[in-house]
């Protein structure tokens, strides 16, 4: 066991700067010398679980969409599992429940992802992904998180969303849409702004 | 589910401020309503995990990884250093991401519209995976500074672009790393946001540089850690 002593100051965070993509996200933007550890392409067609894509745009705080951002995805598995050993539960499929998206290559600066709706972990908190934001002008990075419009019963339950003041939980909620092309989650990111979205001290 | 430790907290007065009246950047983009606390959950504890077989030589290797007819040009360096926990516990296993300008101060993002020249040698990104004492290691081209439009005859110092992983993504950390000496970090308004910006300036070192290759520099990293050493089995 360690103690709760400090004995060596954190190393200060720096903007990720305009100019990640060849590093961060080398193939989303088309570079070849550099394969990437991650991407937007989460779960393999076969993977177990309803298969979603989570979509949305980042908004600075005059409103305009933010092109030079890059957001990470943190989940579990669609039985609520984490590749992790710290999670003990024996996972078997190849879903890391990490992805990486630059919002530069899409039309509409949007970030997409195509993973599986992640279950409840079992500690009693609603299904979530854990989002985090990097972006030029942004010196540390900002962690959120997304809960489902149709999980209204966990959701309530959820000692974090609840820990929210209950005018800024709808920050948090990504909103379901069916179609033909499959199930799509929205949610949308205000860094600045009325509608600023939740960002935790994690 | 499983025990576990929670990571101690975010260290905010070694972190910059969201808003910065010097970075002007800032302004629109760093959020203004105070981050609520998190109770940390399984979630923020764990986190991606890539292992040495995730890296090959290659990919440390930023002198090799971009040629196509020849050497990059510039100064050779390598950068190297240690991954601790605050607590001083190394951590092993680790991702280490890494980008930069060329010597000319050039970046192959598209984006980088500076009028100095692309070295078609260069490519400028790299990663490599800490050893089981915390220990990474980077061969690469010394950058050069660069401009920016922050105000006029704005100069970002030589910097290379840092993003680590830690044991989960409490300890996510994206930073970047300073010359010693440089006459441009007074002067940047990035690293004057930035408490202890020592802290980023890595250490030249004689033991580490090569005679006849390269110049060698130490670059050190304290991440968040969990608060307590897991439980052996
Ligand atoms: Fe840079």
């Amino acid at each position: 066991m360690a103690s709760d002593e400090k004995k060596l100051p954190q190393t200060p965070s720096q903007t990720v700067g305009p100019f990640f993509s060849y590093g961060l996200a080398s193939e989303q933007y088309g570079f070849s010398e550099l394969s990437s550890i991650a991407g937007r392409e989460i779960a393999e067609e076969d993977e177990p679980g309803e298969h979603i894509k989570l979509v949305g745009i980042i908004y600075d705080g005059q409103g305009a969409p933010v092109s030079d951002a890059l957001v990470e995805v943190w989940q579990a598995d669609s039985q609520g599992r984490f590749a992790h050993p710290t999670d003990g539960r024996q996972k078997n499929t190849p879903f890391t429940g990490f992805g990486r998206c630059g919002t530069r290559t899409d039309p509409k600066n949007r970030f997409t992802f195509a993973t599986v709706k992640p279950g409840a972990v079992g500690d009693g908190e609603a299904p979530h992904i854990n989002l985090i934001i990097f972006m030029r002008g942004l010196l540390s990075h900002a962690y959120t998180r997304v809960y489902f419009s149709d999980e209204e019963t966990a959701n309530a339950a959820d000692p974090v969303l609840q820990s929210v003041p209950a005018d800024r939980r709808d920050t948090l909620i990504a909103t379901r849409e069916e179609s033909s092309a499959g199930v799509v989650y929205r949610f949308d990111i205000h860094m600045q702004g009325d509608q600023e979205t939740v960002f935790f001290d994690v | 589910m499983s025990d576990f430790s929670e990571f101690s907290e975010r260290d905010w007065p070694s972190h910059p401020k969201y808003i910065d009246e010097g970075y002007k950047s800032t302004t629109f983009r760093g959020p203004t309503k105070p981050l609520i606390p998190l109770q940390q959950t399984l979630s923020e504890v764990t986190g991606p995990v890539y292992g040495q077989d995730s890296v090959s030589a290659l990919d440390s290797d930023l002198t090799m990884n971009g040629r196509k007819n020849g050497e990059p040009l510039g100064e050779r360096m390598i950068v190297t250093g240690k991954v601790l926990d605050e607590f001083g516990r190394p951590v092993p296993n680790t991702l280490v991401e890494i980008w930069q300008a060329n010597s000319a101060g050039r970046y192959v993002d598209l984006m980088d519209k500076h009028d100095a020249p692309l070295d078609p040698n260069f490519y400028g990104g790299g990663r490599a995976v800490t050893d089981s004492d915390g220990n990474y290691r980077f061969k690469t081209i010394r950058p050069g500074a660069y401009p920016w439009g922050n105000h006029p005859n704005a100069w970002r110092p030589a910097h290379i672009h840092f993003s680590l992983f830690g044991a989960g993504i409490a300890s996510r950390l994206v930073t970047q790393m300073y010359f010693p000496g440089d006459p441009l970090i007074p002067l940047d308004p990035i690293a004057q946001a930035t408490p202890s910006v020592d802290r980023l300036v890595a250490g030249f070192s004689l033991d580490v540089t090569e005679p006849e290759y390269a110049l060698g520099y130490v670059f050190d990293i304290v991440l968040r850690g969990p608060k307590q050493t897991p439980m052996e089995d």
